[in-house]
C-alpha cells in the first residue's frame, strides 16, 4: 500500500518535472494574435463594428473585449475564420452590429457633386479623389463599401451600388443536388 | 522510307482514364461544309485565356473581312478580326457562351453580304524569318490554342529561355465524345496540318515533331502519314482509345514516358503540344495570310436532323447553325458546348461561336441521362481508380463539400483537370467536378478578397499615417504660431512698462519742474508783494512732500 | 430547354451503388450453395430473417433521421450486411440471436454513425462481435456437415426450431451442434496435442479420414465443408475482381499475409501450429478477403493503403486465431484495422501526377 503511493507520487513528481521542463524548454513565442486576427477581418473600416476600424477591432477581440461576431462586411466567412484561429464556436452575427450586405462600391454622381472635400476626409482608404471646389471621384478599384463617405456629403451625391458579377469574377455555385430535392 | 517499315513506337501508359461511348460516326458521314454567312455576328473581345481584347473601331464604322477590330491588352491576349465585311453596329454587352449565362462586352458587327476581304499576303518563305518575327505573324492573325482552352498559341510557340525544343507534339487524339471536327479535317486537309507543322517546328526550332491519333480515326491516321511520309523528323502515331487522353499532360506522357511537372508546363519538359485545329490556321495566316476568322465546328446530337461538321465564322449564331443541320430547337433538352464530358450547358441557343466552340451538342433526354441523386459517398476509391491526375477525388469531394479550402489543397486541388472521369465512375452520381469547381472558385474568390483587403489595410495605414502627420503638421504649425503671438505680447508688455515708467518718470519731472516753477513764482512774489509767510512755507513745502510719496 | 445541368460531365456511366451491392450479393451464391449444401437449408432461413429485420431497422431509422426512404433502401447495402452477418451466425441460432446482431448493426454501428457511408466500422462485423461477445455458447455452436449429423433436419424442421426453440422429439441441441473447426483446434492444442494428433484423435469415421486422404491439401479436421465453402467465396470474389467492383489489393495482401506468416510459424513448427492451407480454407477466411474487408466504406481508400490494410487484417487474423481467445478472429481483424484507416489514408496517398516526393 505504501509502496503503491510512493510509486505513484515519484511517478507525478516525474512527470510535473518533466512537464514543467518541457513548458520551459519548448516554449512556443506568442505569435503576433493581433496580426493574425487582423489579417482575418476583411479591412472594409466601416466602423460596424464599434471600434474605429479592423485593427482597433482586432486588438480588442486579442484583449477579450470584443467578440468575434460583429463585422458584418466580414460576414460569416470572417466569423468561421475567427472562430477556428481563436479556437471558439462560431456564432451568428450580432445583428447590433448591422446585417449582411452583398458587396457594395461608392459611385459619385459627378454633377451634383460640390467638391467639399468632405467625403475624402471621410474615406478611411483615401478612395476619393478630387480637391476644393473641384468635382470629386472614387477608384472603385480601391474603395471597400464601408459606406462612410455617405452620410456626410450635404448633397446626398454618393450612392452605394452592389458590385456585379463579371465573367471574370464569375464563380462556380455550390452544388445543388440534395436528395431531400430528388426524391 | 520509315513509314512503310510502319516501326512501332513505344507508348507509354497514364492512370487511370474512362470510355464513355463515343458517338462520333454520327457526325463523321458528310464532308466540313461551309455554313452559310449569318447577317448578324456577335464577337466577343474575350475569346481566349489572358485579357480581352481592345476594340479599335468605332460604332458606324465600315469594316472588311480580315480586319483586325480589336487588339490584344497585354502579353496573354489576342486581336479579333472581322469574320466577314460590314459595319460595326454595336460595341456593348450581349450574353455570351459561358457557364455563367452572363454578359460579356462584345462587337456586333452587320453584314453587307458582300464577304469582301481586306488586302492581305501571303508570307513568302517564312524559313527565312527569325522565329520571334514569325510569332509575331501568329499572335497577328489571333491564333490561339482550337483544341478547346482558347490560350494564345503565339506564347506556346516561344520556346524562352530553351532556345530549341525537343519534341513537338500535334494533338490529333479529339478523345471526347460527339466531337470530330479535328477528325474530319486530318482526314481532309492534311496537307495544310502539315504545312502549319512546319511552321510551328520552325518557330520553336523543334528535332522531331509527333502526331497523335487515337486508334479510333483510321482514316485521320492514314491520310497524316501519307501526307508526312517523306518527313523524317515527323512521326504520325496511333494511340489507344481513352478519355482524357488529348488532355495535354497526359499525351506528353504516353507519348514520351515523362510528366510535366505539377506547377510547371510541358515546355519545362522540353515538349509543346499545339491542336491539329491550330496548325491548319497557322498554316493559314502564314501561307495565306488570313487572320483566324472561322472554325470547324461540329454540330451533333439527337436533336440535329443531319449532323455534321460546318466551317463556321466567328459570331455566327449557333441557333442558325442547328438550323442549318436541320435540328429541332424544341427537342433539345441540353445545349452543350464542346463534349459531353468536359463541355458546358448553354442557357440559349442564339450565343455566338466563338474561338474555342469546338462542338454544339444539341442533346436530348436519350443522348444524356438526366441527373440523378446524390447519395453518400461509399468511399468506393471507383473515382481514384479512374483519376488520370492520381488525386484523392473522394478525399477532395469531402473537403469541398465542407468548404475546408485549407485542406483541398493540401490534397492538390489545383491539380485537378476536371475532365470528369470521377463523376463520370461514381456510383453515387455525386457531381464531384463542380463541387471542385466550386472550391477552386471560392479559393480564387478568397485570394482576391484577400488582395483586396490588404491593399486596403495598406491604404488604410497610409490614411492613418497621412491623418496623424497632417495632425501633427497642423499642430507643429499651430505651436509656432502661438510661440510667436506669446513673444509678441510678452515684448508688448514690456514696451508697454517700460513707457509707463518712463511716461511716470516724465510726468513726475514735469511736475517737479512746475512745482519749481511755482514755488519760484511764489517765493518772488511772496518776498516782492505781501511777505505772508505762513503760507508761502506751506505751500513752498507741499510739492516737496508729493514728491516723496510719489516716488516711493 | 429545360434548365441546363450546371456543370460537366453530362453523361454518367451505368454505375450505382445498387448495382454494385447486387453484384455483392451475386458473388456470394457459390459460398451460399456450398453452405447450403454441406450445412442445411438453415442459413437461408436466417438470410430471409435477417435481410427483413435488416430493410426494417432501416427503414425505421431513416424515418426518424428523416431521410428519403426509397433511395438508400433500393441501394442494398443493408440487405449486404444483413446477409453477411448471417453466414456468420450458426444456422441453427435462434430467431433473436440475429435480430439482435442486425439491429446493432444497422442501429447503431450504421444508421447512428450517419448511415451509408458515414460509419466507420464495418456494421456485419460490429453485430457479429456483439454476439459473440454476449452471446458465446450461440454463436460457437456450429452444426457438423450433413453428412456427420445424427438426423438431417427439415426446411420446417429447422425454421420450427429457430423461431421457437423446438425440435423434432427425441432430439437434443447438443447431438446437433459442435464447436467450429478452429475452436476445436484451438481447445485441443490448448490440451497439448499437436496439429496431427488431434487430427487423429477427433475420432473421425472412416469414410471421412478415406476422404482426407484423397484430398490431403484440405487437411480439414471434421471441419470439411468449410473448404468448399471457403472455395465458393474465392470463386464470387475472383468473379468480383474480374467484374472490377472490388480491387485485388485488399483480397491479395490478406490472403498473401495470411499465407506467409502461418508459413513462416508452420516451418518452425508443424505441430502447434496449423498450415497455411488450413487457415486459407477454415473459418471464414475467404469470406473475409473478398467480402468483409473489402468494404468500401469501411476500408482504405489508397491502393498502398488497401495494401497495407488487407496485410493487417491478415496478420491479425492468424495472431487472433493463434494466440487469442476467439479463434474465429475475422470480426476482431476487421474492426481493428477499420480503426487505423485514417491513419493509413494520411499517410498513403497515392503520388499526384508531376508531383515527386512531396
Amino acid at each position: 500500500m505504501l509502496s503503491a503511493l510512493l510509486a505513484l507520487s515519484a511517478l507525478a513528481i516525474v512527470f510535473g518535472l518533466l512537464l514543467g521542463f518541457s513548458a520551459i524548454k519548448f516554449k512556443v513565442e506568442g505569435d503576433p494574435l493581433v496580426e493574425k486576427i487582423d489579417a482575418q477581418l476583411p479591412q472594409t473600416q466601416c466602423g460596424q463594428c464599434s471600434y474605429p476600424g479592423c485593427r482597433p477591432y482586432a486588438e480588442a477581440i486579442a484583449k477579450g473585449e470584443a467578440d468575434i461576431n460583429q463585422c458584418p462586411p466580414g460576414g460569416e466567412t470572417t466569423i468561421i475564420a475567427l472562430a477556428d484561429l481563436l479556437e471558439r464556436d462560431p456564432k451568428p452575427l450580432n445583428p447590433e452590429n448591422g446585417e449582411i450586405k452583398p458587396k457594395t462600391v461608392a459611385i459619385i454622381d459627378e454633377p451634383r457633386c460640390i467638391g467639399c472635400t468632405l467625403c475624402i476626409q471621410a474615406c478611411p482608404v483615401d478612395a476619393i479623389l478630387g480637391a476644393a471646389k473641384q468635382m470629386h471621384t472614387v477608384i472603385a478599384r480601391e474603395c471597400t463599401g464601408c459606406d462612410l463617405c455617405v452620410e456626410p456629403c450635404p448633397v446626398d451625391c454618393i450612392d452605394m451600388v452592389p458590385i456585379t458579377q463579371d465573367i471574370l469574377t464569375w464563380k462556380w455555385p455550390y452544388p445543388d443536388t440534395s436528395l431531400e430535392k430528388a426524391s | 522510307m520509315r513509314q512503310t517499315v510502319n516501326r512501332i513506337r513505344r507508348l507509354w501508359k497514364f492512370r487511370g482514364g474512362v470510355h464513355p461511348p463515343q458517338q462520333k460516326n454520327i457526325s463523321t458521314s458528310a464532308p466540313i461544309s461551309p455554313a452559310q454567312l449569318p447577317e448578324r455576328l456577335v464577337l466577343p473581345l474575350h475569346q481566349h485565356i489572358g485579357e480581352p481584347a481592345e476594340p479599335i473601331v468605332n460604332i458606324g464604322d465600315k469594316v472588311l473581312k480580315g480586319q483586325m477590330i480589336a487588339r490584344p491588352q497585354g502579353y496573354v491576349s489576342a486581336p479579333i478580326h472581322a469574320p466577314t465585311s460590314g459595319t460595326v453596329i454595336d460595341i456593348g454587352n450581349y450574353p455570351v457562351p459561358h457557364p455563367s449565362s452572363l454578359s460579356a462586352t462584345c462587337m456586333v458587327i452587320h453584314s453587307d453580304g458582300d464577304d469582301r476581304w481586306i488586302e492581305h499576303h501571303a508570307v513568302e518563305d517564312y524559313f527565312r524569318l527569325p522565329p520571334s518575327e514569325l510569332r509575331n505573324l501568329i499572335r497577328e492573325a489571333g491564333i490561339v490554342g482550337l483544341g478547346g482552352a482558347g490560350f494564345p498559341s503565339y506564347i506556346k510557340f516561344n520556346p524562352g529561355q530553351q532556345k530549341a525544343i525537343q519534341t513537338l507534339i500535334l494533338n490529333g487524339v479529339e478523345c471526347e465524345p460527339y466531337i470530330t471536327c479535328d477528325d474530319l479535317l486530318m482526314r481532309e486537309r492534311p496537307q495544310d496540318i502539315l504545312s502549319g507543322l512546319l511552321i510551328i517546328q520552325h518557330a520553336l526550332q523543334a528535332h522531331e515533331c509527333l502526331v497523335a491519333i487515337e486508334d479510333n480515326k483510321p482514316e485521320a491516321f492514314v491520310a497524316l502519314r501519307q501526307a508526312t511520309e517523306d518527313y523524317d523528323n515527323i512521326e504520325v502515331v496511333q494511340v489507344p482509345t481513352l478519355y482524357p487522353q488529348g488532355s495535354e499532360k497526359q499525351l506528353v506522357k504516353v507519348l514520351t514516358g515523362k510528366e510535366v511537372p505539377a506547377d510547371g508546363l510541358a515546355l519545362n519538359i522540353g515538349v509543346v503540344c499545339a491542336n491539329v485545329g491550330t496548325a491548319a490556321a497557322v498554316h493559314n495566316a502564314i501561307h495565306r495570310g488570313e487572320p483566324l476568322i472561322s472554325r470547324n465546328v461540329t454540330i451533333t446530337g439527337s436533336a440535329i436532323g443531319s449532323p455534321r461538321n460546318l466551317n463556321v465564322l466567328l459570331g455566327t449564331p449557333m441557333r442558325e447553325l442547328i438550323e442549318q443541320c436541320d435540328g429541332n430547337l424544341d427537342r433539345i433538352e441540353r445545349l452543350i458546348m464542346g463534349g459531353p464530358m468536359m463541355g458546358f450547358a448553354l442557357h440559349r441557343p442564339d450565343l455566338p461561336v466563338i474561338k474555342t466552340t469546338n462542338c454544339i451538342l444539341a442533346a436530348t433526354a436519350e443522348d444524356l441521362p438526366p441527373q440523378r441523386p446524390e447519395l453518400p459517398c461509399i468511399r468506393c476509391g471507383a473515382c481514384a481508380d479512374t483519376c488520370p491526375v492520381n488525386l484523392l477525388p473522394q478525399q477532395l469531394y469531402w473537403y469541398s463539400k465542407h468548404q475546408n479550402l485549407d485542406k483541398v489543397q493540401e490534397f492538390n486541388l489545383f491539380d485537378c483537370i476536371e475532365c470528369g472521369c470521377c463523376s463520370y465512375v461514381c456510383p453515387s452520381n455525386i457531381p464531384l467536378v463542380q463541387y471542385f469547381r466550386f472550391a477552386k472558385g471560392d479559393i480564387w474568390t478568397q485570394e482576391r478578397e484577400k488582395e483586396k483587403s490588404d491593399i486596403a489595410r495598406r491604404r488604410h495605414e497610409f490614411h492613418q499615417f497621412r491623418v496623424a502627420r497632417d495632425k501633427e503638421e497642423r499642430q507643429a504649425k499651430r505651436n509656432r504660431k502661438k510661440a510667436a503671438l506669446k513673444a509678441d505680447t510678452a515684448a508688448a508688455e514690456r514696451d508697454k512698462k517700460k513707457a509707463e515708467i518712463q511716461a511716470a518718470i516724465e510726468r513726475t519731472q514735469t511736475r517737479r519742474q512746475d512745482a519749481m516753477k511755482d514755488a519760484e513764482m511764489r517765493r518772488s512774489s511772496y518776498q516782492g508783494r505781501t511777505r505772508d509767510h505762513s503760507t508761502a512755507g506751506n505751500a513752498g513745502q507741499q510739492p516737496e512732500n508729493s514728491s516723496d510719496t510719489e516716488q516711493k | 430547354m429545360t434548365s441546363p445541368t450546371p456543370t460537366s460531365p453530362h453523361t454518367l456511366a451505368a454505375a450505382s451503388i445498387t448495382r454494385v451491392m447486387l453484384r455483392v450479393i451475386i458473388a456470394l451464391i457459390p459460398g451460399l450453395a456450398a453452405y447450403i449444401w454441406f450445412f442445411g437449408w438453415g442459413i437461408t432461413i436466417n438470410i430471409a430473417f435477417a435481410v427483413l429485420v435488416a430493410l426494417g431497422a432501416e427503414a425505421i431509422m431513416l424515418q426518424l433521421r428523416k431521410r428519403p426512404l426509397l433511395p438508400f433502401l433500393t441501394d442494398g447495402s443493408a440487405i449486404v450486411t444483413a446477409v453477411l452477418l448471417a453466414f456468420a451466425i450458426p444456422p441453427l441460432a435462434p430467431w433473436w440471436i440475429t435480430f439482435i446482431g442486425i439491429i446493432f448493426a444497422i442501429v447503431v454501428a450504421k444508421q447512428l454513425y450517419g448511415g451509408l457511408g458515414y460509419n466507420p466500422f464495418n456494421p456485419a462485423m460490429v453485430g457479429y462481435v456483439v454476439l459473440l461477445i454476449s452471446f458465446p455458447r450461440e454463436m460457437t455452436s456450429w452444426v457438423p456437415t450433413l453428412s456427420f449429423s445424427p438426423y438431417e433436419l427439415s426446411f420446417v424442421e429447422n425454421a420450427i426450431f429457430i423461431f421457437t426453440g423446438h425440435l423434432p422429439a427425441g432430439l437434443a441441441i447438443d447431438a446437433l451442434t459442435e464447436a467450429t473447426p478452429l475452436d476445436t483446434l484451438k481447445t485441443n492444442l490448448g490440451l497439448g496435442n499437436t496439429v496431427s494428433e488431434i487430427k487423429s484423435q477427433l475420432g473421425l469415421d472412416e469414410a471421412t479420414s478415406r476422404l482426407l486422404s484423397v484430398i490431403p491439401i484440405f487437411g480439414a479436421i471434421g471441419g470439411k465443408g468449410w473448404e468448399w465453402i471457403n472455395g465458393g467465396f474465392l470463386l464470387g470474389g475472383l468473379w468480383l475482381i474480374y467484374k472490377k467492383v472490388i480491387g485485388w489489393q485488399i483480397p491479395a495482401a490478406l490472403l498473401g499475409s495470411l499465407v506467409s506468416i502461418s508459413v513462416l510459424f508452420y516451418i518452425i513448427d508443424p505441430d502447434l501450429y496449423a498450415s497455411p492451407v488450413f487457415h486459407l480454407f477454415s473459418g471464414a477466411t475467404m469470406l473475409a478477403a473478398f467480402f468483409i474487408a473489402t468494404d468500401p466504406v469501411t476500408a482504405a481508400t489508397s491502393n498502398r493503403g488497401r495494401l497495407i490494410y488487407g496485410v493487417g487484417i491478415g496478420i491479425l487474423m492468424y495472431i487472433i486465431r493463434t494466440w487469442g481467445g476467439y479463434p474465429d478472429s475475422v470480426a476482431f481483424a476487421v474492426l481493428l484495422m477499420n480503426m487505423t484507416v485514417p491513419i493509413i489514408d494520411h499517410y498513403f496517398k497515392s503520388r499526384v501526377f508531376g508531383r515527386h516526393g512531396d
